[in-house]
């Protein structure tokens, strides 16, 4: 048990501290990567909502949040909030695995809660609490749509993200769902998750098949870069684009019915308000709330779109 | 035309220097064309130069930039910055102006008023304030991607759609068969050619860069000049820009990414100085070309891992460098 050492902490910063706060004023720590891509902004966007919400429920908790555009100013981010805010918890989406471990595991060495979200540390065991966003199960709920749509197989072409653990878990989990199924692979590039990046491969591949039967763009970003290259080809031939991740744009598709954009698949963003608010629970109340908390990824249809739009949402 | 800067003697050794990229960029067309059939067709053909004018026409404006011996790391930053401000100001328009052509003018005069405005200021710093150009612009190129991830909420800036159907021709359509963006990037670069080679400016560009104290004797404005090579920048970046928003109609914190390296790079392998003192604005453009050939045809052949493309690329661009050095040392 923490609580002593928690104690000490609170009553330096009461000291240090203008001495009208409380004493039990806690202190959590949010620290995640700045808004440089669509996907980021949403997770922006939740953290800054999740955080507004909770320091009017609860008045005993203080927070400061950060955001970083790279893993370095990540690292200098969690020292200066252990150094000078004297945080009771920390909720650190990753910039990298590697870089952020021993600086993370520094934090939960002072016996301060640490909360890990979507991208795991190097080393397990470090976080007390771990909210996994599930890219095998991404790729997986993907491909089992790419069978379900095409049940007599067909020619696809993928695009893929930045080359990182996170892209490999998910085109494995894809290739896994649809091995068998008479869906074939023809062709598989890097988009980087980037509009126009995913444009220029998609032109590209268009140029070199000269029939595909749909495509698993992986993402809504890239998704929109495809759709624009096959409206411009003029072609007919592709019958469907697969996106994922839930961006507005893509969502109120799939609820009017877009023959283009018939599904799509959840990555929420979401996800970083879901650990915040669990880190605030685990230091209020006597709720358990230690272990690991994977948010599956959701097959978005017609049917069921409605219930994932937020046009309120930057992404 | 060649013959103008260097002594008759040396004419052979010059051909094979001056030829270096334009033998690059053959050879990628064979290799190119031997691994795919559809690598000719008319569709991609069109593809590739369409993509190729962005930086193509931002690189034209580069190339005076680094024949006056400056550096503009700014301009993919200021492109992404650029185009949301267009972005902005249409849709802010459309419910007064309605969806029209009017309302597309506004937004070009937009894109080329932020562009001359953008490279002012970088003008500015650089020769009133006597500023390192390399730092002045790594400052602007983070000012203007905070402000597009600012304006963007972290998201992206999407114009409207009714608009995004009269902007879209400006990328997609053309005359006789070529589209706006290879009209405009041809225009830009035989113009550019013309006012290197012949205009006073090209030359003042160059003996600027070359020695600007010699330069400075000889009765050339250095200061007006260096500013005047990164206003045209300026209002190159805010063309480039009118031809990309119709593309995707969208901008975003990953918009212009890298654009400047890729623009440093093609002036580079065209075979401008990089210190500064000679620019050739027709090997930049075949240095843009060459290097949107190298990511075309790795999208076109299975044989290389897509994690490999940044290698090959980077070799490629080594060599075409290597290749004008070495012919340049024995001339």
């Amino acid at each position: 048990m923490t609580f002593t050492r928690l104690a000490t902490g609170a009553v330096l910063a009461a000291a240090l501290a203008a001495p009208v706060l409380a004493q039990e004023t806690k202190v959590i720590g949010v620290s995640i990567p700045a808004a440089t891509h669509g996907w980021a902004g949403g997770m922006n966007f939740h953290a800054q909502e999740a955080v507004k919400r909770l320091e009017s429920v609860y008045p005993q908790l203080d927070f400061v949040l950060a955001t970083a555009s790279d893993p370095a100013k990540q690292v200098n981010d969690i020292e200066d909030m252990v150094a000078t805010r004297n945080i009771s918890a920390l909720v650190v989406l990753p910039f990298e695995s590697e870089p952020l471990t021993s600086p993370v595991k520094a934090v939960a060495d002072s016996g301060a809660w640490v909360t890990v979200v979507d991208r795991g540390l190097a080393i397990p065991g470090i976080e007390d609490l771990y909210v996994a966003g599930d890219n095998p199960g991404f790729g997986r709920v993907s491909g089992e749509y790419m069978v379900s749509a095409m049940p007599n197989g067909g020619k696809i072409v993928a695009l893929r993200g930045i080359p990182t653990s996170i892209d490999n878990e998910r085109v494995a989990g894809f290739e896994e769902a649809i091995k068998g199924s008479g869906i074939e692979i023809i062709g598989m590039e890097h988009g980087n998750w980037n509009r126009d990046d995913s444009f220029t491969v998609m032109q590209d591949f268009l140029s070199k098949h000269d029939k595909i039967d749909a495509v698993w763009a992986s993402d809504d970003d890239m998704a929109i870069g495809v759709l624009a290259a096959i409206e411009q080809s003029g072609r007919s031939d592709i019958q469907f684009v697969l996106g994922g991740a839930g961006m507005k744009e893509m969502i109120a598709r799939v609820k009017d019915g877009d023959k283009m954009v018939p599904a799509d698949v959840t990555y929420p963003p979401s996800m970083i308000a879901t650990a915040i608010e669990l880190t605030a629970v685990g230091l209020t109340s006597t709720a358990p709330v230690a272990g690991k908390f994977t948010i599956g990824s959701v097959l978005i249809t017609p049917e069921n779109a409605a219930e994932f739009y937020y046009p309120d949402s930057p992404f | 035309m060649a013959s103008i800067d260097t002594p008759q003697k040396t004419n052979l050794m010059l051909d094979l220097k001056v030829l270096g990229p334009i033998l690059a960029l053959v050879v990628l067309i064979i290799v190119g064309a031997s691994l795919n059939g559809n690598f000719l067709s008319a569709a991609n053909i069109t593809n590739v130069l369409s993509r190729s004018a962005f930086i193509g026409i931002i690189a034209v404006g580069m190339t005076f930039v680094i024949t006056a011996g400056g550096l503009d790391l700014s301009v993919g930053s200021m492109a992404a910055f650029i185009a949301g401000l267009m972005i902005l100001v249409m849709n802010a328009l459309l419910p007064m102006m309605g969806p029209g052509w009017p309302l597309v003018f506004v937004g070009m005069l937009v894109a080329i008023v932020a562009g001359t405005a953008a490279g002012m200021v970088n003008g500015f710093l650089i020769t009133t304030m006597r500023i390192e150009a390399f730092i002045v612009t790594l400052g602007t190129m983070g000012i203007y991607r905070s402000l597009v991830t600012w304006l963007a909420d972290g998201g992206t800036l999407s114009l409207d759609f009714g608009m995004r159907a009269i902007i879209r021709p400006i990328y997609f359509d053309g005359l006789l068969g070529i589209s706006w963006p290879i009209i405009v990037f041809a225009l830009v670069a035989m113009t550019g050619e013309l006012v290197m080679r012949r205009a006073a400016f090209g030359r003042h560009a160059a003996a600027v860069g070359s020695n600007d104290q010699v330069a400075r004797y000889s009765s050339v404005n250095v200061n007006r000049v260096r500013m005047m090579t990164y206003v045209f920048l300026g209002i190159l970046v805010g063309v480039a820009t009118i031809m990309y928003v119709p593309r995707l109609g969208s901008a975003s914190a990953s918009t212009g990414v890298l654009w400047e390296l890729e623009a440093i790079a093609a002036v580079i392998i065209g075979g401008t100085m990089l210190k500064g003192g000679f620019g050739r604005v027709w090997g930049t453009v075949i240095g843009v070309l060459i290097l949107s050939l190298i990511d075309n045809i790795l999208n076109l052949t299975d044989g290389v891992s897509p994690y490999l493309n940044g290698a090959i690329q980077g070799v490629i661009i080594v060599l075409a460098v290597i290749l004008q050095r070495e012919k340049k040392a024995e001339g």
